[in-house]
């Protein structure tokens, strides 16, 4: 991490710590998210990758240490940031344009043109046709992709999602992580993305923070790049891919109860 | 013709045919048939004395829903936004819940003498308490992440109030304002059966005291249905504003 100079770090985690009580849930975490990659947090179980995630995103203070977003303190949520929630967290008595122009119109943009910048995003995660339909009306799959095009509308340069797919089938979940892989090509942002699926981790990270509990440190961070230019189809069979899969789940396998 | 309507319909003959058989037994002789109340019934209509009764009995009624409806959601909404409220206030809905308002009334009467502040009063007694104790719980319980929807997509304190919470809750919002409405028609009755005789509680009252029973209860054959009619509208208006919360409960 060290050479990367500073202009080319989005987020910038600098000694935090977060306590519930006496529960330390972070300990004097350091972590820094390089701009325009996908940074995973990968971990077991109650190390605190959510925690870490929402104190990005100003859900959450830190008990001490700071965030930094492009160089400024993280004090509350901001426009710099938007997020994917695990359990989607639409709204169910709006519909699907409503729910993705949602962010826009929380920030005050007129309907027209914060329905025109939906309409755009629903077809970019393939829901063109759904405009209308209320999100009980919606497979599961379906509905992260609403959650998805609400955080892609408010044109955030961090996008935030935890654990995102972990609420969708196993066929949904190989298919939108295609999906992520061409969305990041065409939306250079920057992505940190919890999950606790090794697989999905290594699949569609450009780096792979590897979280541990009991105090919560980062213990590990792997870079794959070997595979990075070949197409979604051949990653799966990538010899790399397969190392790096097997390496992880040998330095997590101890803490997993 | 549709099943809900068929059911609907066929429903309404098998209570209206057991009332005409139970009249005819008779259970009673205070328990007119159906068609006698049915006939009464087309009698006060007719010499417009329903609608004198329905002019006085509505004013506390309508007046008195309409206090609990923006007091007990406003109230109730507080309830679940501070806990320090919920402490302070709810006890005071919940007795009012529990206490045997009848006998209470007297107590009304001395404060509020007996015109329609103390009706009203009564209508709210019976009105608000679930309005109140429902809305709190369900703002309470507006599920934790789309607050944190609102709050990350940087919604204000109002926002997330106006757009988040309230539409979240209104399932159980209007669920006790259904059950409010109701235990509100039945208050009003009450106080012009306990306070003093006017509108629909004279008609009940005075031909009770006559022995007119068709009448009595055509009167309140009437208020049930008003109240029917008030209660459906309710629900209309609950699936206009909120139509992705109704996943198919109980509706026409």
């Amino acid at each position: 991490m060290s050479e990367t100079s500073s202009n080319e770090i989005a987020v910038s985690v600098k000694n935090v710590s977060k306590n519930y009580g006496e529960v330390e849930a972070l300990k004097n975490m350091s972590l820094d998210f390089p701009k325009g990659q996908l940074t995973s947090l990968l971990g077991p179980s109650g190390c605190g990758k959510t925690t870490l995630l929402k104190i990005i995103a100003g859900l959450l203070p830190a008990s001490s240490g700071e965030v930094l977003v492009n160089g400024a303190k993280v004090t509350s949520p901001g426009p710099d940031r938007a997020f994917v929630f695990q359990d989607f967290a639409l709204m169910p008595w709006a519909s699907v344009i409503r729910n993705v122009a949602f962010g826009l119109e929380l920030r005050g943009v007129n309907k027209t043109e914060r329905e025109s910048v939906a309409q755009k995003y629903i077809s970019d995660v393939g829901l063109k046709g759904f405009e209308n339909s209320f999100p009980h009306e919606l497979s599961g799959g379906m509905r992260q992709r609403v959650g998805l095009a609400r955080a892609l509308s408010v044109n955030a340069d961090v996008l935030l999602m935890d654990e995102p797919f972990s609420a969708v089938d196993e066929q949904t979940r190989r298919k939108f992580q295609e999906d992520l892989l061409n969305l990041i090509k065409v939306e250079k942002k920057t992505f940190i993305f919890v999950t606790h699926s090794i697989e999905e981790a290594v699949y569609v990270s450009d780096q792979i923070a590897i979280l541990l509990p009991r105090p919560s440190r980062v213990s590990e961070i792997i870079k794959p790049s070997g595979f990075k230019h070949k197409d979604v189809d051949s990653i799966r069979k990538d010899s790399e891919y397969l190392d790096i899969v097997d390496k992880i789940w040998k330095s997590l396998r101890t803490y997993v109860q | 013709m549709n099943r809900s309507l068929f059911l609907k319909i066929a429903s309404a003959l098998l209570l209206f045919g057991a009332w005409e058989i139970s009249g005819r037994i008779p259970v009673s002789f205070a328990f007119p048939t159906f068609v006698e109340s049915m006939t009464a019934l087309f009698v006060i209509i007719i010499d417009g004395s329903i609608f004198v009764a329905y002019a006085d009995t509505l004013q506390p009624l309508l007046l008195g829903v309409f206090i609990s409806t923006i007091l007990g959601i406003g109230i109730g909404l507080w309830v679940g936004l501070s806990e320090k409220f919920d402490w302070f206030i709810s006890p005071i809905f919940i007795v009012m819940q529990a206490a045997p308002l009848a006998a209470l009334i007297p107590l009304l009467i001395m404060v509020y003498g007996v015109d329609l502040a103390s009706k009203v009063f009564v209508v709210c007694i019976m009105a608000m308490p679930v309005i109140v104790l429902n809305t709190g719980n369900a703002v309470r319980n507006t599920p934790i992440s789309i607050k944190e929807m609102g709050k990350a997509f940087l919604g204000s304190k109002k926002d997330i109030i106006l757009k988040i919470i309230l539409p979240s809750s209104s399932p159980i919002i209007f669920a006790g304002l259904r059950l409010g409405v109701s235990a509100g028609f039945i208050g009003a009755i009450l106080a012009e059966l306990k306070i003093t005789p006017t509108g629909i509680g004279d008609i009940i009252s005075y031909s009770r005291s006559v022995g007119d029973y068709p009448t009595m209860y055509a009167a309140i054959f009437s208020i049930i249905v008003l109240a029917v009619i008030f209660l459906n509208s309710l629900e209309k208006i609950e699936n206009y504003l909120f139509k992705g919360n109704n996943k198919g409960y109980i509706s026409d």
